[in-house]
């Protein structure tokens, strides 16, 4: 019943850990049994996006190892008690991780959860390749930016090729989310527009998640987008992107340029 | 550059949209293989070096990927003593172009794969 789902896109700074910790409350927010993981060893950052940064004593590293029990390693979040995070050791370096063990902790973990979210890391070294591995749901995070579009189609050959159940000749779900998204210029021809993405990359759209200085807010304060504002355009997408996650038919509405700059002055204030 | 510049201000995203198409194209068609262009400029090359010594150093080679057809130039420049008689009777029996002008720079060479 449990699904794993790892967040991806070849490319650093293009929104995998706001997208997991956003994803990953809405779900949660849904009634569902959420854990984020990061895989990111030696970077993490996921704990501290979701405000956890200070209640971090154990990790994924020292579970993998044995040197902890999962219990002990699960922060469950404040706010939400269906949501848990397993965060990535900050000391270790990605060698301490191994596919056996990593195969282990997911195991336990699916028979906890519902979801179970795997933050990658940026690249395709092993980090990242471990964080597909067991995945049975991809979402690709894709910024409209010609090096952001490219490292997603080698991600996608890779999802395609290298994880179980490619491997295994069954089918991986593998969505797109669009972030970073400015109407304004798609509408000028300034950025590629999202049909642009979605014909290149080909493969279905979860969401379209615009520019918003409401994302690094959150971030700022240590909440997921999708907790601290519910009702921001960037909180919706990712709410509306979940809902889609669990099966629901939800139409993806583009936003518009107006819109776009009207969110903007208003988060402005917001943030001021 | 410039022209295309001064009238699409601001459009360059069917830019970016029609340089991915063409280097995804091809990217996808590589994976798991070697570089066809990678093999033919390493092969052209030891095929010359056969014949006339090269510097290593002044060897252009350029790749043009295009939509419909790809072009590969291979600059070799070759020292006037590798083109001498003596150096040339040293190698082979050539149709060789004995007398050349001074410096000879050899048209770039195109192939389509």
């Amino acid at each position: 019943m449990s699904k794993v789902m790892v967040v991806t896109s070849g490319k650093g700074g293009v929104g995998k850990t706001t997208s997991s910790a956003a994803l990953g409350a809405a779900l949660a927010q849904a009634g569902q049994n959420v854990v984020v993981v990061d895989f990111d060893v030696g970077l993490r950052n996921l704990d501290l996006v979701m405000g956890a940064e200070r209640r971090v004593v154990f990790d994924l590293v020292n579970v993998v190892q044995g040197d902890a029990k999962l219990p002990q390693a699960l922060i469950r979040d404040k706010r939400l008690e269906t949501l848990s995070l397993l965060p990535a050791s900050q000391t270790r370096d990605k060698d301490a991780l191994t596919e056996e063990g990593i195969g282990r902790v997911i195991e336990e973990l699916r028979e906890r959860f519902d979801w179970i979210i795997c933050d990658s890391p940026a690249g395709i070294e092993k980090g990242a390749t471990l964080a597909m591995r067991f995945a049975d749901v991809a979402v690709v995070v894709t910024n409209p930016e010609v090096s952001s579009v490219r490292d997603s189609d080698r991600i996608i050959g890779m999802l395609d090729s290298k994880t179980l159940r490619a491997e295994g000749g069954e089918r991986l779900q593998k969505h797109l989310l669009l972030t970073r998204y400015d109407p304004a210029r798609a509408a000028r021809g300034e950025m590629m527009k999202v049909e642009d993405v979605l014909e290149i990359l080909a493969i279905p759209l979860l969401g379209i998640v615009a520019e918003s200085p409401d994302v690094l807010t959150a971030s700022n304060l240590g909440s997921p987008v999708t907790l601290h504002n519910p009702a921001s355009p960037p909180a919706r997408a990712y709410t509306e992107a979940a809902r889609r996650l669990m099966g629901e038919e939800v139409a993806v509405v583009t936003p518009s340029p107006q819109r776009g700059l009207l969110s903007r002055l208003f988060g402005r204030r917001a943030a001021a | 550059m410039s022209i295309l510049g001064f009238f699409s201000r601001g459009r360059s995203a069917p830019v970016a949209r029609d340089r991915l198409q063409i280097l995804l194209a091809h990217e996808r068609a590589l994976s798991g293989r070697t570089d066809l262009a990678a093999v033919l400029q390493k092969e052209i090359l030891a095929v010359i070096a056969r014949h006339i010594p090269i510097d290593q150093d002044k060897v252009m080679v350029k790749l043009d990927r295009g939509e419909q057809v790809s072009t590969l130039e291979i600059d070799i420049e070759m020292p006037d003593a590798a083109l001498a008689p003596a150096a040339m009777a040293a190698a082979r029996p050539p149709e060789a172009p004995a007398a050349r002008p001074p410096r000879p720079r050899p048209q770039p060479r195109r192939q389509r794969p």
